[in-house]
């Protein structure tokens, strides 16, 4: 049971890490992905632990909604990216006070 | 159909209308049929109700009138327990348990009425004919008229308080419109105003009585109310009697709310004979004769209204000596004329048939005067000011001896109208109390003084006519109701023929315990007419005997000087009211500007300024709001932890 709480563990801290110290939007978009995973991964296997089905439906959900995600987001960055000519979210940071 | 005890207000106990009676609605109709017509349908006629309007305006009440005499006769053909009928017309509004219909009640008082209201209207409207013949706005004058009559029969036909009060408002409404009539006049706008302002004040004593009837009995219907009036407590009996008799002090000019009704002299004078001398001042009267069975129970009530009586029938009779302007005269008599209905209304079972009967002749020769005065102030080019009148009986013979009739009834001269009211009223009053009665007395003394000196300075003593003016008989409409209200002047006694009135009126007001006079009548009589002669006297020594100035002498004395200000009246309003109202509501602006609008608008600032430094934290870079969000979640996380540890 452990090994698969520590890697998910693991694989969120990267992925939170990630997100927080990288400027590149594709590899933020990434880093969210691994965190989502990480996630996904405590879920199932708590959900074999406990022999219920709840966590296995969680992570699906999880799934299709990274999944619409990743369609939202990348055409985001992909239409950053063509007007500035960059995929820094540093950049883009008109939006404030 | 109902028995009575000696004494007792008797219950309304109205059979169902048929017959004759089954127009009682149409009474109404009529006259409001014209307003509507002559006020809002002018425009459909294009200009022609302009022209003919008036004559319409002027019908109407007049048919009205004949409605009201046949079925007056009707009601003298029934035997005197079979004389109340009701007519139910439709139910006004309903809400769960309570119910108000608009319902009419026809009995021995409102009959009366309705002949005072239709009969001295008519006349005034025929009078009016004549006297607004060059006023452009005539047709509006008569469309106001109609709604007056309309809302007055109203006031005394329905047979319920809120009914009553309907009315009560509407001729207020009409009062308002007709006193600032010539609205061009500031003086005029300013007057109607006060008037409608201190009828307000009236009209809040009306509404917390209907309410508390509401809350007493359930209902507004005299019926219900006067079959149980003797269940309700005396306090509530008393609290009820009070408020009625504030309303009808807004209404009626009763002393604290008097000071209306000289300024209201601003409108034309038909409106002053009509609504502010014959008609809409008594509806307090009314009010008060019509709620017996309230008063039967409240003692204390009646005597209040006693107390208010006597001040204003003294009151007004001494703003009558120190004016000047013929009109506010008049009014002022018309104050201390109601003062005595007042007193009669106030005495109880043994007085209200006397309020009644002096309401009837009162309207009779007070009508007959006002006429009279616009009719000199026709021929003077609208002066109202005595000092500028003088010798008019050769150049106004009708004029002058129809308003001599009034004066004759008014004064109490033996065999005239008045005479025969006043008496009793008198009578009735030293019965009860022997100071109102000594001081109902000493007003008649102060009425025969100013009402000679009234009619000295216009139509005796010297001319004092200005320069240019001719005077000349009004016109045959104008003199034609003035003699027709002078043979009522005259002959308005007849009612009180072995005793018809009150018989006539008993099956509403009740039938009085037999009580010795304190005096025999006919000594009673003489008294009063000795002392009205000591003043007559004194008119004729100060005002035939010595010149009138032209101009009114200042140097006089200090009664004089509170007569001219009608008593400090308006003062007394400034000062316990007006100006201590005034000081509130500022303060109270002032409170709300800084305090409340302080505390709003400082919530406000204070909220905006934390918004203003809170949203520096808005940066735009999405690595801090992602750091932030991690920080929550891990503070949420530790703080789960910390929970499930412990």
């Amino acid at each position: 049971m452990t090994p698969y709480v520590l890697l998910s563990a693991i694989l969120f801290t990267i992925g939170s890490v990630g997100v927080l110290t990288r400027r590149n939007a594709i590899v933020v978009f990434m880093c969210i992905e691994l965190m989502l995973n990480a996630s996904n991964l405590a879920l199932v296997a708590f959900a074999k632990q406990h022999g219920d089905l709840d966590g296995q439906v969680t992570a699906f959900f999880v799934m299709v909604v990274a999944a619409a995600e990743v369609v939202v987001g990348l055409a985001i960055i992909m239409t950053i990216f063509r007007t500035r000519r960059s995929a820094s979210v540093d950049d883009a940071s008109l939006l404030k006070y | 159909m109902f028995v009575l005890a000696e004494g007792a207000a008797p219950l309304v106990d109205p059979g169902s209308a048929d017959g004759a009676f089954s127009l009682l609605w149409l009474v109404i109709v009529l006259p409001l049929l014209g307003a509507a017509i002559l006020l809002v349908g002018a425009p459909l006629a294009k200009g022609r109700l302009d022209k003919q309007g008036h004559l319409l305006g002027a019908a109407l009440p007049v048919l009205s009138f004949v409605l009201s005499l046949v079925m007056f006769f009707a009601l003298l053909g029934r035997s005197s327990d079979d004389r109340q009928v009701s007519q139910h017309l439709y139910t006004w509004f309903q809400a769960g348990g309570l119910k108000v219909g608009a319902d009419l009640l026809y009995d021995p008082l409102s009959a009366l009425f309705m002949l005072l209201i239709t009969g001295v209207g008519s006349l005034i409207h025929i009078y009016s004919i004549g006297y607004m013949e060059h006023d452009e706005r005539r047709r509006r004058f008569f469309g106001y008229l109609n709604l007056f009559i309309a809302a007055m029969l109203t006031l005394v036909m329905s047979a319920n308080y809120l009914g009553v009060f309907l009315g009560w408002e509407g001729v207020g409404l009409a009062s308002y419109l007709l006193i600032g009539f010539w609205q061009y006049k500031h003086s005029a706008a300013a007057a109607a105003k006060k008037a409608f302002i201190l009828n307000r004040v009236g009209d809040i004593g009306l509404s917390l009585a209907v309410a508390l009837f509401f809350a007493t009995f359930g209902t507004t219907d005299f019926t219900t109310i006067s079959a149980n009036a003797g269940k309700a407590s005396e306090g509530t009996m008393t609290a009820l009697g009070l408020l009625l008799l504030l309303a009808a002090c807004g209404k009626s000019a009763q002393v604290p709310l008097q000071s209306w009704l000289l300024d209201a002299m601003e409108g034309p004078t038909p409106v002053s004979a009509l609504i502010h001398a014959a008609t809409m001042v008594t509806a307090g009267v009314y009010l008060v004769v019509r709620s017996n069975f309230v008063f039967d129970y409240a003692p204390h009530a009646r005597t209040a209204v006693v107390v208010v009586a006597t001040v204003t029938l003294l009151w007004g009779a001494v703003i009558g000596c120190g004016k000047d302007d013929i009109k506010k005269v008049l009014a002022g008599s018309t104050m201390s004329q109601i003062g005595y209905m007042m007193l009669g209304a106030g005495l109880g079972v043994a007085g209200y048939p006397f309020a009644i009967f002096h309401l009837l002749t009162h309207g009779f020769f007070k009508a007959n005067m006002f006429l009279g005065a616009g009719s000199v102030m026709h021929g003077m080019d609208d002066d109202v000011d005595m000092r500028h009148y003088g010798a008019l009986s050769r150049a106004m013979p009708v004029t002058f001896l129809t308003f001599a009739m009034g004066y004759l009834a008014i004064i109490g001269f033996p065999g005239f109208s008045g005479f025969w009211s006043k008496d009793k009223i008198i009578e009735v009053a030293l019965t009860q109390n022997w100071l109102v009665g000594v001081l109902a007395m000493i007003g008649a003394g102060i009425t025969g003084f100013y009402m000679t000196r009234l009619m000295l300075m216009t139509f005796f003593s010297q001319k004092r006519w200005a320069d240019g003016v001719h005077p000349h008989e009004s016109p045959r409409v104008m003199t034609v109701p003035l003699i027709v209200l002078a043979a009522l002047s005259v002959l308005g006694g007849v009612m009180l023929i072995g005793n018809w009135i009150a018989d006539f009126l008993e099956p509403v007001t009740g039938h009085p315990l037999e009580e010795n006079p304190a005096l025999p009548a006919v000594v009673n009589s003489v008294i009063v007419v000795v002392i009205v002669a000591v003043g007559v006297a004194l008119a004729w020594y100060l005002f035939q005997r010595q010149e009138v100035p032209r101009e009114a002498p200042q140097n006089v004395s200090f009664v004089t000087r509170a007569a001219r200000s009608e008593l400090y009246g308006n003062e007394i309003n400034d000062g316990l009211v007006v100006r201590p109202g005034g000081r509130l509501v500022g303060g109270l602006t002032l409170f709300d500007r800084h305090g409340v609008d302080g505390v709003v608008e400082g919530t406000a600032l204070g909220v905006g300024g934390s918004g203003s430094v809170l949203r520096m934290v808005q940066t735009g870079f999405v690595r801090s709001y992602a750091l932030s969000l991690l920080a929550g979640a891990v503070l949420v996380v530790v703080a789960l932890l910390a929970v499930n540890l412990k």
